[in-house]
């Protein structure tokens, strides 16, 4: 069982064995029976996640991500579908015969034993030799860092080393996939950021599938090759970071990822670009996409994409006039908060790369702006 | 009142604080005082050189008690009987109260609730009833009152005090830790072993010694049902009319040294662990 998974890195590098994908689930749902009501925390996933990913979940609290990961562990079975380990079917497997190992939320030290019989914990179950395990407990805590630590009690431990304890812990098994659910929220800040960082490392070095969990949206863009973003038990979109962030596939994402502004309307008239859209606040702005007259649309664009400007901009941009309600500067950047007719609010990030007194001199409070964007810049969500 | 009148005040601030009576302390040593004379008298006692009967005045200082613990062989049969119940009760009733006490903090299950009501229900009522109604049920079903009737007593009372125990650390328990066993490999009973276990282990300790504590000084409800069988404690009761013989002492201070003896060695272990 190591043996083949000795070196998963070499294999990511061939797309010819990306044809199985690690993890698959299909078609799977889960709903939870108590004796008064039901709830049906996942609804319906079909999911691939391939070899050697760093896949994250990512979704509001009580979307289901919990819930999905401990199906895949095992630990939950689930009400219908099929959970797939390499192309096998595990639905009916137990926990402890799955080559995943999971980072629990809580990390779930064993407190009774050292840092070091906690890590060495899998392979004693697996009956690898007692030389061995010392040498790969040792090689493990050395690369989380934690190489004098070893005789230590968790409870000896700070969160952000109980939180590699439990990292080394999964990880020394050399699992197909790991499954790490929200293993950063515990830590502050500037620590969360460090191991972000370690975590992306260590997923880089040992070439693992990683599965994360996160309800934390920019952990997710920064660390994931793609990501799942999940909602009431669906997921709403799936895709790389770049894709989720830049074309959201519903309103749900475009609210959740970033910030973003919305703009309704209905087509007014089809021109050679596009369609004319008349906002709700009578203004009128261009899109890309054709649709007949009539159609309700939500136009969403993200607050870097807007330009902010006294001057009227090209009239082949989308351009929409309006008052700068509240500016916040940020130094590297400063955020607009701008006002048309009917109070809907546009946000717009400038950034300060030009003189501060020309963009003081557009900055001001109560001042009338243009704003306009391309029209590769603005997506049309479906309503 | 100024910060720097105050702060060379400080020396001569300090005696009024301590002439003010520590009410709270006083207390402490009192309930203290309370609880360990009978003890104190039962030690001191034992090392009384009577010469009658009655061990009730002093007269002098002797270990010869210490020396002819077991001439009285009727009392000696009474204390073993006592301990070979205690131990008994205390491994059977503890294996039984932990394994109830596990599932019933980690398990929903029907009749959770009327087993919760029957546990306390066992803790709660007078012993004079139950003892009398175990010795009417036993009389019915056809078991013979004596050694194992006394023991079978003694379990189906004290089970539910380690039952309690044991549930109570249940349920502090982090159910993550036996899923994270599963996780590493292990299967269900190595999980229990290696995790659920080594967790429960001092809540187990202290339910088995509150079991064997119970049982060896039990009276009332062994008085019902004992028959020919004559424990420790209903042996002292009758000797209460005769006068009652130094070794009695001498037994209690042993007894109460082991016990002793074994919380300590249950409060180092359980430390232990923690660190
Ligand atoms: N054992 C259970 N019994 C009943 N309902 C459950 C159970 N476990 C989870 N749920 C419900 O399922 C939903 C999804 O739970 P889950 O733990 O998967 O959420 P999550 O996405 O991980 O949230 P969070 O970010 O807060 O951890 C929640 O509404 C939760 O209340
Ligand atoms: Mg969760």
């Amino acid at each position: 069982m190591t043996a083949t998974t000795e070196a998963p890195a070499t294999t990511v590098a061939e797309p010819s064995t990306a044809a199985v994908p690690a993890i698959s689930l299909t078609g799977v749902t889960k709903t939870f029976q108590s004796s008064r009501e039901s709830f049906t925390a996942v609804g319906g996933l079909d999911l691939d996640i391939e070899s050697g990913e760093f896949f994250s979940l990512l979704g509001p609290s009580g979307c289901g991500k919990t819930t999905t990961m401990r199906m895949i562990a095992g630990f939950e079975e689930p009400t219908t579908g099929v959970v797939r380990l390499d192309g096998t079917d595990v639905t009916d497997v137990a926990p402890n015969h799955r080559d995943v190992n999971m980072v629990f939320q809580s990390y779930a030290l064993f407190p009774h034993l050292s840092v070091a019989d906690n890590v060495a914990f899998g392979l004693k179950r697996k009956r690898v030799g007692k030389a061995e395990t010392d040498r790969r407990v040792a090689e493990m805590l050395e690369l989380v860092e934690l190489g004098g630590q070893a005789k230590r009690k968790p409870s000896q431990l700070s969160g952000g080393q109980r939180q590699r304890v439990a990292l080394a812990r999964a990880l020394v098994n050399q699992p197909r996939a790991l499954l790490l659910d929200e293993p950063l929220a515990a830590l502050d800040l500037k620590l969360r950021q460090a191991m972000q960082m370690e975590l992306k490392r260590i997923q880089r070095d040992v070439g693992i599938t990683f599965v994360y969990v996160t309800h934390d949206q920019g952990e997710a863009l920064t660390m994931s090759d793609r990501i799942a973003v999940m909602n009431e038990g669906y997921v709403e979109q799936l895709g790389t970071p770049a894709e989720i962030y830049e074309h959201p596939a519903t309103r749900f994402v475009a609210e959740f990822i970033g910030t973003s502004n919305l703009l309704t309307g209905t087509a007014a008239a089809t021109t050679s670009d596009g369609t004319d859209v008349r906002l709700d606040c009578g203004q009128h702005v261009l899109v890309a996409e054709r649709l007949s007259e009539g159609t309700q649309v939500d136009i969403t664009v993200r607050p870097e994409k807007i330009q902010l400007s006294t001057e009227p901009p090209d009239a082949s941009l989308s351009r929409v006039r309006g008052t700068v309600a509240d500016t916040v500067y940020l130094g590297s950047s400063t955020h607009y908060t701008v006002r048309l007719d009917d109070d809907t609010e546009i946000v717009v990030f400038q950034q300060n790369d030009r003189d501060l007194s020309a963009a003081d001199a557009v900055a001001g409070r109560g001042s009338d702006v243009w704003l306009s964007w391309r029209l590769s810049h603005s997506y049309l969500l479906p309503s | 009142m100024t910060v720097t009148l105050d702060d060379t005040a400080a020396p001569t601030q300090a005696p009024r604080r301590t002439r003010k009576t520590d009410w709270g302390k006083w207390f402490t040593w009192g309930v203290l005082a309370w609880l360990f004379a009978p003890i104190t008298f039962m030690i001191a006692f034992s090392f009384n050189d009577i010469q009658g009967r009655h061990n009730v005045t002093w007269e002098g200082f002797t270990f010869k008690w210490y020396g002819g613990v077991f001439d009285h062989a009727e009392l000696t049969q009474a204390l073993l009987y006592t301990l070979a119940i205690g131990v008994l009760t205390m491994l059977i009733a503890g294996t039984i109260g932990s394994l109830l006490g596990l599932a019933l903090g980690r398990h929903r299950f029907r009749g959770q609730g009327t087993t919760n009501l029957v546990m306390f229900a066992a803790i709660c009522a007078p012993e004079v009833v139950l003892g009398a109604a175990l010795l009417s049920l036993f009389l019915l079903v056809g078991i013979a009152t004596g050694f194992m009737a006394i023991l079978l007593a003694h379990v189906m009372f004290t089970v539910s005090f380690v039952a309690i125990t044991v549930r109570a650390r249940v349920i502090t328990l982090d159910p993550n830790l036996e899923e994270a066993a599963r996780d590493l490999g292990a299967g269900p009973w190595t999980t229990f072993r290696l995790v659920t276990l080594p967790m429960l282990l001092p809540a187990i300790m202290a339910g088995g010694l509150l079991a064997f504590a119970l049982s060896i000084d039990d009276y009332i409800i062994t008085s019902f049902v004992a028959g020919e069988v004559t424990t420790f404690p209903l042996w002292i009761w009758g000797a209460t009319r005769v006068g009652i013989p130094p070794q009695v002492n001498v037994m209690g201070t042993l007894i109460f040294a082991v016990g002793v003896t074994l919380a300590v060695i249950n409060v180092i272990v359980a430390k232990r662990r923690r660190s």
